[in-house]
């Protein structure tokens, strides 16, 4: 009883919650959101009441995880892509409008000079006008925002005036005093001597378009390119966010600022993972087939000292070879100056950068290969080699007679996930070298070693324009070779579910 | 033992020992001389392997205590490594009790009960474990700045955002211990089943207690992952005081600031008990990340 009571309980209490997140989410307008917690809570509340969707229960925590962190950002990622969201564009057209209308300038015409008075009760301010004159009650200013209304006073208030040193010292306070006159219009302070009326910048109308009432300027909201437009082509900042199609692919592909770097670092991206591989792999099997070999002795010893690259962690390990490889400090251009009179400068020259990019991830990725192969070449039946040595084949004909072709099977889906992973190894390019050295010319922030990944990062993170729109467009286009790959995958591994 | 040796073979064992030998010197020079580094005095000290004039300076300066050299000027420690490593502990910690919490349960569903779109559901989980976070960073970022507004705890900066994102990679252990599950009998529990157990008791008290191996590999795993996770953490954390050492650990080698000692220190400090944890159970671990491809 008490069981099921609190099982309600906490059910009730999470829908509570839930519903209360979606309702601020569409009161702020945030209807994607908004959405995607209405599906989350109807899903749950149905797969928690309906008996027949019992099995459902067990699963549905790890498939909401799931879909809220990886399907949703993927889905709302491709979205991006075809909008121009970014620095400037960032806010829809709703908060745009808010964000506008809410804005006020200070009049010329209603200007009044005033004296503060300082009081037991507090602060006074009394504003000089042409025909009359007028008093505020007194104001604790240090409380912050203060609202105070004023009412007209033929004389002068009691109290002492306080001259301009101390109003000076006030001045931060008084900022935030907004005062109100008998017909509701609102004041505040303007220069060290004088308080004026406020008027709202813009005033709207009924098409839509926006009036500058300081300067007259008529702006029409253009939903082509998200920003309010005068007649003769002034924008307002901020714009808002709008669809713009297929426009950031066609910018990758005819913009040459854009087009240059991408295509450069799409070539070297495939090299980086593809070389990856292959070298990992190479050095992975020749260690795996020296460590199955009966002869050697101390395999356990080996064996650990082999994989200590893998086990120290990776964000450690990437920063140790930056400083090994630093060029004026590192331990590794002191070795080489030593031996051979050679300072490379590894991270400005390009060639040099991609060499230590490779030689570092070979260090890191090749005991998972060498791992790997030790479990396959387990599975290979002895007597196949002994076979070959009565024939006298040596280890190079063994190697790609008998070994290559009775592992590559088994080995190919992990080849795959291995160029997957490397494609996107965001972290070592990140950590490392940042992308660095430059590419020139590029519009966007791209660099000679920048991997796909690493540059839509520095799109969307890096640049000031934050051209959140450009990058999602290039990660759709990754999205798409990793899910070409990972499909390609499943039909290899042939998983049985 | 092979019956057939070539002539050749005591020489290609000593060359095979000499190779690796050679091999392993290279390999090991890194982590060797980052350990030797973080006992040199000085920031730009170069040297042989075993300093001349060992130093605890960077390791007085890794622990958080300020130090005061020879020459009588006191350093105070330029980050907090110990902050930064009890923040990856914490954050690992919980999000690993999550997950092997949650993937616990479902692996059960997997592999006992059945129902609509099973096989569906698992094929795609495979397929999007592949797509990597940091391309939907943007929409992440987004997601989190939303709930942020409205849920103060789950917001960008904290570490609820890191703990409850990193539940996303969830179907690598939710396959692994799917595989353990299967590999075990069904007959108890549905002997237990018949006796009048219900479906959760059968899953609490008899499969749950013969698959404690398998909980102890995800868990480190999850641990493991959750500790190295960079590019999540990077973006939605914000703060020096709530950084991840993952995110933090970069901020020793800034051009305008390059404590490569200090760096040093702090990498063997925390390095250390990682690389010990994975080194202790690497025969479980091995078998489990052999089986996804996740690393490497």
């Amino acid at each position: 009883m008490i069981r099921a009571f609190l099982k309600w309980g906490a059910l009730a209490a999470l829908v509570g919650m839930s519903l209360y997140l979606i309702l601020a989410l569409y009161a702020q307008r945030e209807f994607v959101f908004a959405m995607l917690f209405l599906v989350l809570t109807a899903s749950a509340v149905m797969v928690f009441f309906n008996r027949k969707l019992y099995a459902h229960r067990y699963i549905f925590p790890a498939i909401a995880g799931m879909g809220l962190f990886v399907i949703f950002p993927l889905m709302y990622t491709i979205g991006i892509g075809f909008t121009n969201y970014s620095a400037s564009n960032l806010l829809s057209f709703g908060q745009v409008q808010e964000n506008l209308l809410s804005r006020t300038y200070q009049s010329e015409a209603v200007r009044y000079d005033y004296e503060l008075y300082k009081t037991n009760a507090g602060y006074i301010v009394h504003l000089k006008g042409k025909h009359q004159n007028l008093t505020s009650a007194p104001m604790e200013l240090e409380a912050g925002e203060t609202t105070a209304p004023v009412l007209p006073l033929s004389g002068q208030p009691r109290g002492e005036a306080l001259g301009i040193r101390d109003i000076i010292q006030l001045r931060e306070l008084l900022a935030k005093v907004t005062l109100i006159t008998e017909d509701g219009r609102e004041l505040s302070q303007a220069s060290l001597r004088s308080f004026a009326a406020i008027h709202p910048q813009f005033s709207q109308h009924d098409n839509g378009s926006l009036t500058d009432n300081q300067t007259g300027t008529t702006y029409f909201p253009d939903h082509e390119t998200g920003f309010y437009r005068s007649a003769d082509g002034e924008t307002l900042s901020p714009g808002w966010t709008v669809n713009i199609g297929w426009d950031n692919y066609l910018k990758v592909v005819s913009d040459p600022t854009i087009r240059g770097p991408f295509f450069q670092i799409f070539v070297w991206t495939l090299s980086f993972a593809v070389a990856t591989v292959i070298f990992t792999l190479a050095l992975g099997l020749l260690l795996a087939n020296l460590l199955q070999w009966d002869q050697i002795r101390g395999k356990g010893f080996y064996r650990t000292m082999l994989i200590l690259p893998y086990a120290v962690p990776a964000f450690i390990s990437i920063l140790v070879f930056k400083g090994l490889f630093n060029q004026n400090f590192g331990e590794i251009n002191l070795v080489l100056e030593g031996l051979f009179g050679l300072r490379p400068d590894w991270f400005s020259d390009p060639a040099l950068a991609r060499t230590m990019i490779l030689i570092v991830n070979t260090w890191l990725g090749y005991p998972y290969m060498m791992l790997l192969c030790m479990g396959l070449l387990q599975a290979i039946p002895r007597d196949l080699y002994e076979a070959s040595a009565m024939d006298g084949a040596g280890p190079v004909s063994n190697l790609f007679n008998i070994t290559l072709p009775l592992i590559i099977k088994p080995l190919m889906p992990l080849l795959i996930a291995s160029f997957a992973f490397n494609f996107n190894n965001f972290v070592l390019i990140a950590l490392l070298t940042g992308g660095a050295p430059d590419i020139i010319g590029a519009s966007t922030p791209a660099g000679t070693t920048d991997l796909l990944v690493s540059y839509t990062y520095r799109i969307a993170f890096q640049d000031s324009g934050q051209n959140f729109g450009l990058a999602a467009a290039i990660a759709t286009a990754i999205f798409l070779v990793v899910g070409a790959l990972s499909l390609v995958n499943l039909k290899l591994s042939k998983i049985k579910v | 033992m092979a019956m057939v040796q070539p002539q050749s073979t005591k020489y290609r064992v000593l060359a095979s020992h000499l190779g690796m030998l050679a091999f392993i010197a290279i390999v090991l020079f890194p982590l060797l001389m980052v350990i030797s580094i973080s006992f040199r005095s000085g920031n730009f000290a170069s040297g042989s392997l075993l300093p001349q004039n060992p130093s605890l300076e960077h390791w007085y300066l890794a622990f958080g205590l300020p130090y005061t050299g020879e020459d009588g000027v006191t350093t105070q420690p330029p980050f907090p490594v110990l902050l930064w490593l009890w923040n990856s502990i914490k954050v690992a910690v919980v999000s690993s009790v999550l997950i092997l919490a949650l993937s616990t349960t479902s692996a059960y569903a997997f592999a006992r009960m059945r129902f609509a779109g099973k096989g569906a559901v698992l094929k795609s989980m495979l397929i999007f474990q592949m797509f990597p976070p940091v391309l939907s960073l943007v929409a992440l970022y987004a997601l989190f700045d939303q709930i942020g507004n409205h849920v103060s705890w789950l917001g960008l900066n904290t570490h609820g955002a890191v703990i409850v994102a990193s539940l996303g990679g969830m179907a690598l252990h939710i396959w692994t211990i799917k595989g353990y599950f299967d590999s075990i009998d069904r007959s108890l529990e549905e002997a237990a089943i018949v006796d009048g157990a219900t479906t959760w008791q059968a899953f609490r008290y008899i499969l749950l207690p013969l698959s404690v191996p398998i909980l102890v590999v995800v868990f480190i795993l999850a641990f493991i992952m959750t500790i190295m996770e960079y590019p999540m953490a990077s973006v939605l954390l914000v703060d020096t005081d709530k950084l991840t050492l993952a995110v933090g650990a970069q901020q020793y080698l800034y051009e305008q600031n390059y404590l490569w000692g200090d760096f040093a220190a702090a990498a063997v400090l925390s390095g250390l008990p990682i690389t010990l944890i994975f080194l202790y159970c690497q025969k479980w671990i091995v078998g489990g990340l052999t089986a996804g491809g996740v690393k490497g």
